[in-house]
């Protein structure tokens, strides 16, 4: 974490920079009663950033405005509204690439419109941290919550982290830029929650001491010099040259690319160690394990209370991080299992297909239920789909009790 | 990720991969890595100092982290660099030549570089090439343009590469350390001389 020298002195709110490693595991915490959106909000209090840039897209746009009142009250260095989503990617750019700690927020067709920026804020190096509230994507409208932009997102070079409560939400915000700042990473992170569902409902989050902030944001530890428009990667649209034609031009931009890729393999360990694993498991020597990411975990522990009733005795796995994707952990929790069922809040069932492609004897993973468009999933349908894998006959949901 | 992949002197490959891709971990402080193996920082340094005393061209490329005096540290690890590349120059035979080249920035170079006097990270390669540098030592130069620099020179030379990163590590090096400090090159620069005589010079 950048200029630990700096703890205990005071930012520009007045908060005391607090070492992070005590701030999340050690101040005292006050149970407080917000919504995601407001939990955002706190979050980014104690961030320390420099400078947020908005732009209105439903669910995102209240933590936007909320994040607007924080920099009034001298939270934040600047804040001002982008032209479109595209514009405020590539403000952000600007900001970072500057030296300065950037936090954003997008959701839905907000993160496709925007979608040409993330590549770029990877291959730069650039620690820009991204809220995304997912949401429906495609045509006819739907502001409902949808995690298919998720899939999008995971080949674009960033982190991608997907929380699934407001609590992994307030804890990750803080020590997204703990990871993503590290010089070895120093890559932007998609930090991802199921839109309303935790954006707009209300839960009890524990809070550190609204007087204590991270350290600043140290652009001398960063792997790239910052804003030398001269070198790459700031010198983008002058004579690149990584488009010559040639094999020395080739071979630099595979370099870059592979650079990329490693540092988010890096951050692995750090990601390890202040996430407290990748993964997070649940009886994992059930024969029947439920292995999913966002609110589908929480459905999951839902069904799973479902089940035991009946007797049918269920494991959790719940994935944390998408990037890096942590397929050791699920090799090896995933070993004994018989049924491994992928629940998700999307229609192609891309995490379904990750698992599949992570673990040996991919027939033993049940890619669904799937619901979208903002259907929420009770946790009985994915009860009546173990049972249905099972041989066990059930109602069904969706007549009307005949 | 357990990893077998190890980091070796090439031609390894036409893109080898990202080491970390490999499954290859960087050092934790106190540490570092020999060919992608985790060893203490002080069996590392007894490991360089043999391969520059090994070496027909040892060589040292300076980064404009230490070749710009931007702040009192920076002007510290260029003295200490000077005087490892003395040291070298004094304990090498005379049929080895210790090189001192210095990657000043990262601009692309056109038409042509002149690899005499300077190496660039986006092709590093030709430098190489040209002086037959057979072992080589990044110091101050970004992580990142480091990395595509370390992984270009494995992909098509047969150099054996040193990294004194002063964040956490390389990879992508066949040796690295982490946290660099003045100190540290002095102290490597110590070990060549403690060395000096007991490494048997290159044969032609």
């Amino acid at each position: 974490m950048a200029t630990q020298s700096l703890v205990g002195t005071k930012n520009r709110a007045g908060q005391m920079v607090a070492d992070p490693w005590e701030l999340l595991h050690t101040a005292e915490r006050t149970p407080s009663f917000f919504t995601g959106s407001e939990v955002i909000k706190e979050a980014v209090r104690r961030a320390n950033c420099d400078v947020m840039i908005a732009y209105p897209i439903t669910p995102q746009s209240e933590a936007a405005a909320l994040i607007g009142e924080l920099f009034a009250e001298g939270f934040i260095g600047d804040y001002f509204r982008g032209e479109s989503e595209f514009a405020v990617m590539s403000q952000c750019a600007g900001a970072a690439f500057g030296g300065a700690r950037v936090f954003t927020t997008t959701a839905g067709p907000g993160t496709m419109r925007a979608m040409e920026n993330f590549p770029m804020w990877a291959g730069a190096r650039l620690p820009i941290q991204m809220i995304v509230t997912c949401r429906g994507i495609n045509s006819p409208l739907s502001i409902q919550p949808d995690t298919l932009e998720i899939s999008y997102l995971l080949n674009t070079g960033m982190l991608v982290w997907h929380a699934e409560t407001a609590q992994d939400f307030y804890d990750w915000i803080l020590k997204g830029y703990i990871v993503s700042e590290e010089p070895d990473v120093h890559l932007p992170l998609a930090l991802c929650c199921d839109g309303f569902f935790v954006t707009h409902t209300k839960d009890m989050v524990n809070l550190t001491p609204a007087d204590q902030c991270l350290p600043p944001y140290d652009p001398y530890r960063s792997p790239v010099p910052c804003m030398d428009m001269e070198c790459p990667p700031v010198r983008m649209m002058r004579d690149p040259f990584v488009m010559k034609s040639n094999y020395i031009s080739y071979a630099t931009h595979a370099s870059w690319q592979q650079e990329v890729w490693a540092a988010i393999e890096r951050s692995r360990k750090h990601a390890i160690r202040w996430l407290d694993g990748l993964i997070e498991v649940e009886n994992p020597d059930a024969d029947i394990l439920i292995v999913s990411s966002g609110t589908a975990v929480s459905q999951g522990r839902e069904a799973k209370c479902l089940l035991e009733d009946d007797g049918i005795d269920i494991g959790i796995v719940k994935i944390k991080t998408l990037r890096p994707w942590p397929a050791e952990e699920i090799r090896e929790a995933t070993r004994k299992a018989k049924h491994i069922i992928v629940p998700e809040f999307n229609v192609t069932g891309w995490l379904a297909k990750e698992i599949r492609a992570t673990i040996p004897d991919a027939g033993r993973v049940l890619a669904g239920p799937h619901v979208c468009g903002g259907m929420t999933m009770p946790p009985e349908i994915i009860a009546a789909d173990i049972k249905k894998r099972l041989g066990i006959q059930s109602e069904s949901l969706a007549g009307r009790g005949s | 990720m357990s990893s077998v992949y190890q980091v070796l002197p090439g031609p390894e490959h036409f893109l080898p991969p990202a080491a970390a891709s490999m499954g290859v971990r960087l050092p934790d402080s106190g540490q570092a890595h020999i060919h992608g193996k985790i060893v203490n920082e002080e069996e590392a340094m007894e490991v360089a100092a043999r391969q520059f005393l090994a070496a027909k061209v040892p060589t040292i490329f300076p980064g404009p982290l230490v070749l710009w005096a931007w702040n009192e540290k920076a002007a510290k690890k260029a003295t200490a660099i000077r005087h490892l590349y003395e040291t070298l120059k004094e304990c090498v035979a005379p049929s080895q030549e210790a090189m001192l080249i210095p990657m000043p920035d990262y601009r692309p170079k056109y038409p042509k570089i002149n690899p005499e006097v300077e190496i660039n990270p986006n092709h590093p390669n030709l430098t190489i090439w040209h002086n037959k540098i057979d072992t080589c030592m990044f110091v101050g130069v970004h992580c990142h343009q480091a990395n595509l620099s370390l992984k270009i020179i494995r992909g098509g030379t047969y150099c054996y590469t040193i990294a004194m990163c002063a964040q956490a590590g390389h990879e992508d090096a066949m040796l690295s350390f982490r946290d660099a400090t003045a100190d540290k090159i002095m102290r490597l620069a110590d070990w060549v001389k403690r060395l000096k005589g007991s490494v048997k010079p290159p044969q032609d």
